[in-house]
């Protein structure tokens, strides 16, 4: 029987990866041969995909990307010689220069064999913590360094002891899986490759903090990660990971799958907790904080996917080997998603501190058109634009802070030059009056005044990149959170970093 | 009379799923998920039928729904076809891929085709941002999308 691995990532499957593992089927049926055909997640490696690996001995063959045609060859070839033949998956450069802890299971395994989450390190985490304390468990994630991987940056060991102190009898996990920045897939690509890592970083969250009950609010945007987390949910169940005493160690923790409903602003935490509770997603003032009053008024940890499911690696192998890795204040690794107009696109896992500029040129390959590049969008739509000479920038969250950036969700969008940077402007401030939830009078208004102006000053109407940044300086100040306090990050870097795109047909007469 | 009963059907129905998913923590989005699975859309007369069963006024039910792009309140066209319209497919071409597919079926954004075959709706982000532009037809993801890939996966490519 021979062993072959076609992906059911969403990537691979809208790159035809059903399509390919159909033709190995009829194919093998077709000679008579014996293949068990696996679907594991994606190993990151979009361009590659679909990735079709096969067993050979223990060593995961690549070829890739694969077509229907390319099939019979790979039988004619013994599975060995193919015209896509990569050699082994990990040996391929852009996997073996990562350091894969959070995805260390992505792409390898059945993503829905808790056998095969077990055999590959699987549950080491939750079993340390269940013979741990509450404290201990808190302390061990404050001590990692590890920060919340959803954009804000906020130590997630101290959240979490927050919600430990907090009075009351009933306390929540609610994983925030509504990313929806653009750029980003890490917490996609993790619930349909991994799904029980962020099941067992959840109920870790939950031993620590007193919680018995979790909820993983996920974006309907994600119609696989919906599927596969929710049959993921019922496995753990059934083989007693979740449930009134998980592991058999007494103590309950429970999950539920929530879909979203379109609206990006519910992705910002507070509005995620009122949309949760069957409002609609408009934005809470804090304090309170949703550790001591979140769901329905109970101390609640919201934490994004990645930092949950980076939780387990942290517990298996100790706070101390995670905390080396980084750089400045930022500890550990950090999936890093390469998109946009790139040559090598998909996750690349690393430790903070890699340039910016290494990622577009070493990892990335540069652009997809062979065109030059012109900016780089770093953290989502409310991500500030760079331009190669600030390459140098080493990627953690305090240098892109000291660039009037952000990580945010740690994706990076590349642009060759015939981007428009004002269009790019204009999009961010129409993208912000689409999603606003209407709370905050700079982003709800000011948002729709932007585009107005932006318009203004592609006509060439004099004085109006003044109001622009006058009201970027009002909606930063003035919203209560990221949606209309960063904006302004794209339109200001475009329009400072950009001028040339700015610069009226009237001045260019002149 | 037939308008009668199906309405009254309608709401026989919701009030089954209302009454069955009302012991959830915060159950009115997943109500209002299952209505739309089952009608296509949330119809008006839904809105009390909700409202009623979670004791709160129809004026928060449809407040709660209005906020969601997700939820209907006229059924789509028989395909909907979904064009990322952020960033990293802008990158990519996404604007001109946007504006192909709308000539060519002959829609704006949230436009139903008169015959009821298809829907025309923006996405922002489907999370294949390195394989852009995407676009998602009915079930059916499509990676560095064509407006040639999208029509014939809508069974638009009758030219």
């Amino acid at each position: 029987m021979r062993t072959i691995f076609v992906p059911r990532d969403a990537a691979a499957l809208a790159l035809g990866a059903d399509a390919v593992a159909q033709a190995i089927s009829r194919e093998a049926e077709a000679r008579g041969e014996a293949v068990e055909i696996v679907r594991n997640g994606s190993r990151g490696m979009i361009w590659l995909e679909p990735l079709v690996e096969v067993l050979d001995g223990e060593t995961r063959m690549g070829f890739g990307p694969m077509t229907p045609d390319d099939v019979p060859a790979l039988f004619d070839g013994g599975f060995r010689s193919h015209a896509k033949a990569l050699g082994p998956v990990e040996e391929i450069p852009f996997f073996a220069a990562q350091t894969r802890l959070t995805f260390a299971r992505c792409g390898l395994i059945d993503p829905l064999s808790i056998a095969d989450c077990e055999v590959n390190g699987g549950l080491c985490g939750l079993r340390r913590a269940l013979t741990m304390s509450p404290e201990e468990i808190t302390a061990e994630v404050t001590e990692s360094g590890l920060r919340g991987r959803g954009g804000a940056g906020f130590p997630t060991g101290i959240k979490w002891e927050t919600v430990r102190k907090a009075p009351g009898d009933r306390k929540y996990i609610v994983c925030n899986a509504d990313e929806g920045d653009s750029g980003t897939f890490a917490d996609r690509m993790l619930m349909e490759g991994d799904p029980f890592c962020l099941i067992e970083g959840m109920v870790i969250a939950g031993l620590g903090t007193g919680a018995d009950k979790g909820y993983v609010y996920l974006r309907s945007e994600y119609p696989h990660a919906i599927a596969t987390m929710r049959e993921a949910v019922g496995l753990a169940r059934r083989a007693g990971l979740l449930g009134p005493s998980v592991l058999d160690s007494g103590r309950a923790f429970e999950i539920e799958i929530r879909v979203g409903a379109g609206a990006y602003v519910c992705g910002e935490e507070t509005s995620l907790l009122n949309s949760l509770e069957g409002k609609r997603g408009v934005v809470r003032a804090k304090p309170p904080l949703p550790a001591l009053e979140g769901f329905l008024g109970r101390p609640t940890v919201v934490n994004n996917v990645i930092s949950l499911a980076t939780v387990p690696v942290i517990l298996d192998k100790g706070a101390k080997g995670f905390r080396q890795l980084g750089h400045n204040r930022s500890h550990g690794t950090i999936p890093i998603q390469v998109a946009g107009n790139v040559k090598h696109g998909g996750l690349f896992e690393t430790a903070f501190g890699m340039s910016l500029g290494d990622l577009v040129e070493k990892v990335a390959r540069g652009t997809a058109t062979g065109r030059p590049v012109k900016a780089v969008q770093v953290g989502g739509p409310l991500g500030a634009y760079f331009r190669p000479d600030q390459f140098d920038t080493p990627f953690c969250y305090e240098a892109f802070d000291g660039e009037g950036g952000l990580v945010g969700h740690a994706g990076i969008v590349v642009f060759d030059d015939t981007v428009d940077m004002l269009e790019q402007a204009r999009f961010a401030m129409e993208f912000c009056a689409i999603e606003s939830c209407g709370k905050c009078t700079p982003c709800r208004i000011g948002a729709v005044r932007g585009v107005e102006t932006l318009d203004k000053i592609r006509a060439g109407e004099p004085g109006q990149v003044e109001l622009l940044e006058d009201l970027c300086e009002t909606m930063r100040g003035g919203s209560l959170c990221a949606l209309g306090g960063f904006t302004p990050y794209p339109v200001l870097s475009a329009l400072t970093r950009f001028p040339d795109d700015f610069a009226t047909t009237t001045e260019a007469a002149e | 009379m037939a308008l009668d009963v199906a309405e009254s059907e309608t709401i026989a129905r919701v009030r089954e799923i209302a009454t069955r998913l009302k012991p959830l923590e915060g159950p009115l989005l997943p109500i209002l998920h299952e209505v739309q699975e089952t009608f296509g859309h949330v119809p008006a007369s839904a809105l009390p039928a909700i409202a009623d069963v979670l004791n709160l006024t129809a004026a928060e039910v449809h407040g709660t729904m209005s906020f969601y792009p997700d939820f209907r309140t006229a059924p789509a066209g028989r395909t909907v076809v979904k064009i990322c319209r952020a960033e990293a497919c802008k990158a990519m071409g996404g604007d001109a891929l946007a504006a192909e597919v709308q000539e060519r079926m002959g829609l704006g954004w949230h436009e139903t085709s008169a015959d009821e075959r298809a829907t025309l709706e923006p996405v922002y982000c489907l999370g294949l941002c390195a394989c852009a532009p995407a676009a998602m037809v009915g079930d059916t993801l499509i990676g560095r999308a064509d407006a040639a890939a999208v029509l014939r996966a809508a069974g638009e490519d009758t030219a």
